[in-house]
């Protein structure tokens, strides 16, 4: 600590107009203990040649948050220190540089002020975090691997409209997966035959049948067409079962305006759930899950685009915190992988992202790539989605690694049958309940899980049917997304 | 004439696709109930409509239960007073961040199940209202089932 006019000359020296590294300007402060407060994120950050570790760190905590190239005097009029962004600590990746195929990377921890931020704004908090930063020229590569986030600021957030809890108890469906399908083929069928698939397995079994993320309002199907055949198809199912059932009707259209009309329109005709697409963008999502607060709405959200940007380990963002953001800005329901369908996903990985759905609080497990402890602040729970490549000859391991609070969606799985529609939802249905029957009576349902199904076949025509159709099909291709912190990769079977 | 979905029945509950369970197989799922910690409780109606949230109940929720024989007992004697409604078994959740139902299933109903009829309301435009009509609920309470 020096005395006064030491500090008044060392300022002066800091402030000198030109180009000093980011370190020095105050973007690195090892010694700095995150506040409560404080938003934290962990960057994997590949560095340029010749640009050390702290360096690279710095400039991240700069480029996010107050800097800029340039050592500017206006910082003089503002408490800067309290709005640069911090880098306080960085490890190298495991697993990384020489010796192994990988350049070498490190995570940095950064945090930043919680005022940094505006309140309730995914799109400000992004603004920064995933702003310029990401084609910043000292960095190589970089990519956003967690966040967590203050239970202040989650406070101001209304997070999920509906929350697992209240959407089952509106659908009056407890205790076991809800069962999905999409229709096929996504494109090309008129209004009225897509009416037909959504009755269908409705009637065969499922609870939900839903629009794929690119149906919106083609030549082949107007919009409201759709909805209304959809309706039909709905009311006919539920007088058919006595349940209650659903259609994911996506209201995804170019402007906020239409997005309103199709909503609108979707519940004056008795639709207990609208969809949007993520490629809306993040303050339109936000803005239809203040619609569907304010109509009893449940809100789905298909990740339509996430891949460009969330599956190389190397740049770009994990899904982890897609998640986080998601149930922020406040939808229902988000597709969040399979382990076992077709699309990527590493088990380990997607627990994490299942857990950060779903949970109240999550403590630090670095194998399911949560960095951080994260208390949710009572933001309703968001029911994860697991769609692609899946059927019912997979039920125990999909309820083993998936748990019971999700949308299971068979939709080749159910379309696809070859009996019908109706037995491809029945033979989905009757493989979930014999599975649930099994494991709540305590059996080792996942070792005697064909067993299990097996034997409910033998009275089950359509599930036997499935099985035979179905029983040997499995993705088996190495996922790009994985843990840093288990030795090897985990083979996504 | 009963209903022409899968099993002829209404498919409320968490194992209306499989065979009814037996008494045996309902107290092995009471049991995972009272290891959760939930209260189980048994309700009962003759209004199967979906969107009939509030059954009648038989009794408080047992929340002090410890051996599910105790609740095989409740639904035994529920089936003897209304042997041709609807009976299901509920487990209730207290813990913070649930505070709600977690498991429901019919432990009984009637011989037929005559279902739904759907009513429809032409109105503007191509839009239809949809009405779900139980067949059952047009005869008084206690009447609806032979």
């Amino acid at each position: 600590m020096g005395s006064t006019t030491d500090e008044a000359r060392d300022a002066g020296d800091r402030y000198k107009a030109g180009v000093i590294p980011y370190k020095q300007m105050g973007y690195w402060d090892p010694d700095y203990e995150p506040k409560v407060t404080d938003v934290v994120a962990l960057f994997r950050i590949t560095p340029q040649a010749g640009v050390d570790a702290d360096e690279a760190s710095a400039a991240v905590a700069g480029e996010s948050s107050t800097a800029t190239w340039t050592v500017v005097w206006t910082d003089r009029l503002t408490a800067a220190d309290v709005y640069r962004a911090k880098a306080y600590r960085v490890d190298p990746v495991p697993n990384t540089g020489p010796g192994t195929p990988t350049e070498q990377q490190y995570f940095a921890y950064i945090a930043y002020d919680m005022d940094l931020f505006e309140p309730g704004s995914i799109a400000n908090l992004t603004a920064s975090i995933i702003g310029n930063v990401f084609g910043f020229k000292a960095i190589k590569a970089l990519r956003l691997e967690d966040m967590r986030m203050p239970v202040a600021y989650l406070k101001t957030f209304p997070g999920p409209a509906t929350g697992i809890v209240v959407e089952r108890e509106r659908l009056d469906k407890f205790g076991r997966p809800l069962l999905g399908a999409t229709t096929k083929p996504k494109l090309g069928l008129s209004g009225r035959n897509y009416g037909r698939v959504v009755y269908e397995a409705l009637k065969g079994g499922l609870d939900f049948v839903k629009d794929d993320e690119n149906i919106n309002s083609q030549p082949f199907m107007h919009w409201r067409d759709r909805f209304l055949y959809c309706m039909e198809a709905v009311n006919r199912a539920s007088a058919a079962t006595g349940e209650v059932k659903g259609h994911y009707l996506n209201v995804t259209a170019g402007t906020m305006e239409g997005m309103y009309e199709r909503a609108d329109f979707a519940r004056s005709l008795g639709s207990v759930i609208v969809m949007i697409d993520l490629v809306v963008g993040y303050t339109a999502i936000q803005s239809m899950s203040n619609w569907a607060r304010r109509n009893d709405m449940i809100l789905h959200l298909h990740r339509a685009g996430n891949s460009t940007y969330s599956r190389q380990k190397s740049h770009g963002m994990n899904f982890r915190v897609i998640c986080k953001w998601m149930r922020m800005a406040g939808v229902d329901h988000i597709h969040a992988g399979t382990v076992v369908g077709k699309l990527e996903g590493d088990p380990l990985m997607i627990r994490g992202f299942y857990d950060t759905l779903r949970e109240t609080h999550t403590p630090v497990r670095l194998e399911n790539g949560l960095f951080f402890e994260q208390d949710w602040a009572s933001l309703n729970k968001v029911m994860p989605v697991a769609s692609g490549g899946i059927h019912a000859g997979q039920m125990h391991q999909l309820l083993h690694y998936l748990g019971e609070d999700v949308v299971l969606q068979f939709g080749g799985g159910t379309i696809g049958h070859p009996m019908g529609i109706q037995a491809g939802a029945t033979a989905n249905r009757v493989a979930l309940e014999a599975m649930i029957q099994a494991r709540n009576e305590g059996r080792d349902y996942l070792r005697e899980g064909p067993e299990i199904l097996e034997r409910a076949a033998r009275w089950c025509a359509p599930l036997k049917a499935a099985l035979d159709t179905w029983r040997d099909v499995s993705f088996n291709y190495e996922s790009t997304d994985t843990a840093d912190y288990v030795p090897t990769a985990t083979p996504s079977v | 004439m009963p209903m022409t979905n899968h099993g002829s029945r209404i498919t409320q509950g968490q194992f209306s696709f499989l065979p009814d369970l037996t008494d045996e197989q309902i107290g092995a799922q009471v049991a995972y109930a009272l290891k959760n910690g939930w209260a189980v409780s048994v309700e009962y109606t003759d209004d199967p409509h979906p969107r009939n949230t509030y059954w009648e109940m038989f009794g408080m929720p047992s929340f002090d239960l410890k051996d599910p024989a105790g609740m095989l007992q409740t639904i035994a004697e529920c089936r003897k007073v209304f042997p041709r409604h609807y009976i299901r078994v509920m487990a209730f959740d207290s813990t913070r961040g649930w505070e709600t139902p977690r498991m429901s299933f019919l432990v009984n109903r009637p011989a037929v199940e005559p279902g739904f009829r759907l009513e429809r309301q032409e109105v503007d435009g191509r839009q239809i209202r949809y009405t779900i009509h139980s067949y059952a609920t047009d005869k008084p309470e206690g009447e609806r089932y032979p």
